[in-house]
This record gives C-alpha cells, sequence and structure tokens, in this order.
C-alpha cells in the first residue's frame, strides 16, 4: 500500500523537477537516472522527515505495538473459549480466521484507535512547541502553511498506519489460529476468501477516514497550547464525550453530526450489495470536520506568537 | 549599504498589557558584529523574536537586509542562522537526524548536499564523534554546539545567536568566540546577545544597550566606553596620606576604599604623581590608571547591574 504511493509520488516529483530546474546540469542527472534522483527529492522532502521523525519516536512505536497486541489477545481469548462464544462478529471468528479482523477493528475503533490518533495528533504542533523545535523550524524557515499542510498529511498517513496494523495484526493471528475460507456476508451470501480481503483492505481504509474528523480536532487542539499532554487529554476526552453525547436519545438532533455518529458504518461493506448511506454519511461528518477543525488550525498557526 | 538590520518604533506589548518592548530604532550595520546587551527581562530576546518573524510586533516596522519582516520570512529567513533562548532538539533523534531535519524544513536547501553540509557543521562545531548519538545523551555544552551547527548548515548573511556560549566549558566558549571571529571575518554580519560583557568586549565592533525595553544607547563598541573617565588607582596602607598628595595634585573625585585610593586620571601626570606619592613617603603597593571596561559602561547606562528588570 504505502509502497504504491510511494513509486506514484516519485514519478510526479521527477516531472515536477525537470520542469522546474530546466539547467543543463540537472537535466543530465534527472534524465539519466531519473528514478534515483526521484527518489532522493522525495527522501529528501520535509513530507517525509516528518514520517520518519514520527516513526523514529519510540512513544508511536510502542502506540502501533499495542495496537497489534489487541488482535493477538482477542484471538487466543477466543480460541480458548469453547462455549458461549455469545454473538455477532466474534461468534463468527472460530468459523473464519478472516473475522478476526472485522471483530478487531470494530473493538478497537471506539477507544484505543483514538486513543493512538489522539496523543499523536495532539503532539503534534504542541509537541514542537513545548520542546522549542518549533521556533527553530520556523526561522529555517518551513512556513507556517507548510508546517500545518505536512502535519496534517503525516496525520493522515498514521491513522492508516494505526488502522492496518490492528488489521494486519488481527489477519496474520486469524490465519493462525482459525480456519481460512469462504466467507459468509451479514446479508447471508457467500463470497470466497479472495473478495472478502479486498473488503477487509476497504474497511481498513474506512476505519482510517473514520479518525480524520479525530485527527483534525486533535490538530487544531494542538496550535493552542504548548503542553502536548493537555492537547492529548483534551483530543481524547473529546472523542469520549462524542460517544456520552451519542447515547443521550434527547440530543438525536446533533447525533447526526457527531464525528463518532457513523464509525459503525464500516460493517456495512460486508452486505452484498453494499448499503452506502451510512458509510457516505460517515465520510461527509469526516470531511466537514477536517474543513472546519483544519481551517481553525491554520488561522490559528499562522497568527500566533510564537512564545516557547 | 543596506543595515542588515532595522528597526523603526518596534514595540511589543504582550496580551497582559506588558510593554515588552517600547519605539526601538536599532540599526546594525551589515559586516557588525554586534553586541545586544540587556539585564534580563529588558526586552532581548522579544526584538529577536520580533526580528525572525516568530512573534508580530504591535507597532513599528522590523527589516531584514532591507526587507520587511515577519512578511518577507521566506526570503529572508534562509540567509539567517538563528539560536534563540538555547538550542532546542528532538531528543529521540541523533544529532545529525535533528540537523537533517532543520534542513528539510528550509525549502532553499539543496536535499542532495545536505548530508556533507551536515559534516560540516557538526565538525565545525567539534561534534562529529557525537553525531550518531541521540541527542538527549548530550550534555548542555554538546546541546548548545548543535544548535550553532544548526545555524550553520548553510553559507549565512547573518547569524543571530542569542547567548551562544551558554552552558559550555571555558574552553568551548574560546573556540565559539573565534568561531564567531572567523565567521566575522568572512563577512557574515554577526548579532549576538550576552550578558557575558567581557565576551561583547573581545568580539564585537558595535554594541546596543536594552534597559525596561527601551535601547538605551548604540554605537561603536569604543564609544560606549569613551563616556566614562579613566580612574587612576593607588594601592596602598596609607589611604589618608596617599588622598592629601592626590587632592594636592588637584585631582577630581578622591575616593578611598581600603587599601585603595583612586580619582579621576583626566588631567593627572601619572608618573609625576607617583614621583609625589612616593616623595611623601606613601607606600604604594600598587599603581595604575584604569580604562573603563564596557561592564562599568552597562551599569551606568541602565544603573540596573544583573537584576531582573520589572
Amino acid at each position: 500500500m504505502s509502497q504504491s504511493s510511494v513509486s506514484v509520488m516519485s514519478e510526479s516529483a521527477v516531472s515536477e523537477s525537470a520542469v522546474a530546474e530546466g539547467g543543463g546540469a540537472v537535466i543530465q542527472a534527472s534524465s539519466s537516472r531519473p528514478r534515483v534522483f526521484s527518489f532522493a527529492a522525495l527522501h529528501g522532502s520535509l513530507a517525509y522527515n516528518e514520517l520518519a521523525t514520527m516513526f523514529r519516536r519510540w512513544r508511536n512505536i510502542a502506540l502501533l505495538a499495542a495496537l497489534a497486541a489487541i488482535p493477538v489477545a482477542l484471538g487466543i481469548a477466543i480460541k480458548l473459549t469453547t462455549h458461549n462464544r455469545g454473538s455477532g462478529f466474534i461468534a463468527d471468528v472460530s468459523n473464519n480466521g478472516l473475522f478476526l479482523v472485522f471483530t478487531s477493528l470494530t473493538l478497537t475503533l471506539p477507544i484505543f484507535l483514538p486513543l493512538a490518533v489522539g496523543v499523536v495528533a495532539g503532539d503534534a504542533v504542541s509537541g514542537e512547541a513545548g520542546q522549542g523545535t518549533l521556533r527553530y523550524l520556523l526561522v529555517a524557515p518551513v512556513g507556517r502553511n507548510r508546517l500545518l499542510a505536512v502535519k496534517g498529511s503525516a496525520l493522515v498517513v498514521f491513522c492508516l498506519v494505526a488502522s492496518f496494523t490492528v488489521a494486519l495484526s488481527a489477519f496474520v493471528v486469524g490465519l493462525i489460529l482459525f480456519p481460512a475460507g469462504d466467507v459468509t456476508l451479514l446479508s447471508g451470501d457467500t463470497i470466497s476468501f479472495g473478495a472478502a480481503l479486498v473488503k477487509a483492505v476497504l474497511i481498513t481504509v474506512l476505519v482510517a477516514a473514520s479518525l480524520l474528523g479525530l485527527a483534525a480536532i486533535g490538530l487544531f487542539v494542538s496550535t493552542l497550547t504548548d503542553t502536548a499532554i493537555a492537547a492529548m487529554a483534551v483530543t481524547v476526552g473529546v472523542t469520549i464525550l462524542s460517544g456520552i453525547l451519542q447515547s443521550i436519545p434527547q440530543l438525536s438532533a446533533i447525533q447526526p453530526w457527531l464525528f463518532t455518529g457513523q464509525w459503525t458504518s464500516f460493517a456495512d461493506l460486508l452486505r452484498d450489495p453494499v448499503y452506502t448511506p451510512n458509510i457516505v454519511h460517515n465520510l461527509l461528518i469526516q470531511g466537514f470536520y477536517v474543513a472546519v477543525f483544519g481551517s481553525a488550525a491554520w488561522a490559528r498557526l499562522t497568527s500566533r506568537d510564537v512564545l516557547s | 549599504m543596506t543595515a542588515a538590520i532595522a528597526t523603526r518604533g518596534l514595540s511589543k506589548r504582550y496580551r497582559g498589557g506588558q510593554l515588552a518592548v517600547d519605539g526601538l530604532d536599532l540599526e546594525v550595520p551589515a559586516g557588525a558584529v554586534f553586541g545586544f546587551l540587556g539585564p534580563n527581562g529588558s526586552g532581548k530576546t522579544t526584538t529577536i523574536r520580533m526580528l525572525m518573524g516568530l512573534i508580530s510586533p504591535t507597532a513599528g516596522e522590523a527589516d531584514v537586509f532591507g526587507e520587511p519582516m515577519p512578511r518577507a520570512a521566506t526570503r529572508v529567513l534562509p540567509m539567517v542562522g538563528a539560536l534563540i533562548e538555547g538550542p532546542a532538539h528532538y531528543p529521540y533523534l541523533t544529532g545529525a537526524q535533528n540537523l537533517a531535519r532543520y534542513d528539510a524544513a528550509d525549502r532553499s536547501a539543496d536535499p542532495r548536499t545536505r548530508a556533507a553540509r551536515i559534516g560540516s557543521a557538526l565538525e565545525r562545531v567539534g561534534l562529529s564523534n557525537a553525531a550518531d548519538k541521540k541527542a538527549k545523551a548530550y550534555s548542555l555544552g554538546m546541546k548548545q554546539r548543535l544548535g550553532l551547527a544548526a545555524a550553520l548548515l548553510q553559507p549565512r548573511r547573518l547569524l543571530v545567536l542569542d547567548e551562544p556560549t551558554n552552558g559550555l566549558d571555558p574552553q568551548g566558549m574560546r573556540e565559539i568566540r573565534s568561531l564567531i571571529k572567523t565567521l566575522a571575518a568572512d563577512g557574515t554580519t554577526v548579532f549576538l546577545s550576552s550578558h557575558l560583557l567581557d565576551e561583547i568586549e573581545q568580539v564585537c565592533t558595535h554594541a546596543a544597550v536594552m534597559s525596561r525595553g527601551r535601547l538605551v544607547v548604540q554605537g561603536t563598541v569604543a564609544t560606549l566606553g569613551a563616556g566614562l573617565r579613566a580612574r587612576l588607582a593607588v594601592t596602598t596602607p596609607d589611604g589618608e596620606a596617599a588622598a592629601a598628595v592626590l587632592k594636592a595634585a588637584d585631582a577630581a573625585d578622591v575616593q578611598i576604599e581600603g587599601g585603595r585610593v583612586h580619582c579621576d586620571a583626566d588631567g593627572l601626570e601619572a608618573d609625576a604623581v607617583c614621583a609625589a606619592l612616593v616623595g611623601a613617603g606613601v607606600r604604594v603597593f600598587g599603581f595604575g590608571v584604569e580604562r573603563p571596561s564596557l561592564e562599568d559602561a552597562f551599569v551606568a547606562l541602565t544603573g540596573e547591574g544583573f537584576d531582573v528588570a520589572e
């Protein structure tokens, strides 16, 4: 997944750099070994550096490791429980390992994934401010718009990586502990293992997309303070609050616009034909939150006095 | 020639209502090594932050190389290396990785020469051996050096250094001072904020003194000290007798402090005074004319020593 996106980006970098740097020597270098050169350009970019910094950080690795451990624990627990398997996804897991992917995503989406995304998003700008590196990035000069764009893109990547960490771990554990084969959908139809695998990938992408609204809130909150831990706490707290508002019937008027409102919609992909209204609604909500809180973060970061 | 830094009426009032910088008219000539002095809380760092586009002034203008800040930040700042209020690093990255991140942030920096530039910057500050160590394992002095290395990643026209020798051992201080002199000899303008007055005196050609948000004085280092008179000092156990001799020689402002007697040196022939003292039977253990130091000038100008300004 990430491999393919890298090659796509490097190709566009080739054409851009060839156009931008029309000098003879540069043309020669880029036309004789375009692939190597373009990869170097990508490798040297701030976006790449942001990701490298993100995934070199021990705390973020630990968050991902904890996410990967959840399907392992879940798989073992289901394997050891021979009676009273309950209903829904969990009951299906023992018949088909692929259902561990759906079960794990269902279990991690309300709490563990938002926790991981909240920590990383809340830290995005406030962490740099708190440790003083924000001022050095700004005098480099990074440009405030560019910094926000890079931080935002890195958060999108983190949402994908976090979701796929859960899904991949669940997939591997499911294959080891449980049988694999044709998958019976919620609508009763049966599809091949390969077709179900495609659905699993799509569902994981949808789960990642469901986290984008939260990531945007976290990014905004992290521009408000120099204390990273406060921004993380607020971001995770907002998720909990949204979950609570979700469960109060009197608030039905605002519930369609809570960012957690349609988080469970990804399960609709397991129907045939796919039931799309809630999925589309979820994507609209996430887009709305990204637009609103992304703009707020931009307004705040570009106007603020950096005193840290 | 355009001044490296020029401000007109530059002011900053923080949200609490506190006026941190008040009508600053600063002029740093290109090529100067400019010492920026002032007690803690006098507005030095606020001024530097405005010059670097980190905070916006509430009134007035600041130009760097003739371009307005913070509007021209993306054009101006690649020419500027800065160390502001101490170094800051990613503790979980190595020294070289820290520099790579700052360099990637600068769009004008060529990624193809990055590794080489990082290597030479680390070598310049004497950190080559610690390049692959995590920054959290660095000592205070090493962090300071790494901050300087970040300022030296590219050839700069202006270096803004806020207390660059902070946390360094005496050997390290000397290295940094000679580094500053080398850079200045290459034509780089250096804007140096420091509490160490002898440091300013040793390396700076120009200086400005801030006090309570206002600019007290600016000019060449030589003219700053010129406002103060030289003193003639005698070390002797015979204080009263020595004072009498000095007064007889028409010396002004004679003062006795323990085993020392001193007076204004202006208008006195030092050799004749010394002979007169010996002739009067005064036991002279030490005798000399003391030139005023920048520290004397500083205290005379700010009148507050190193106390935090209110």
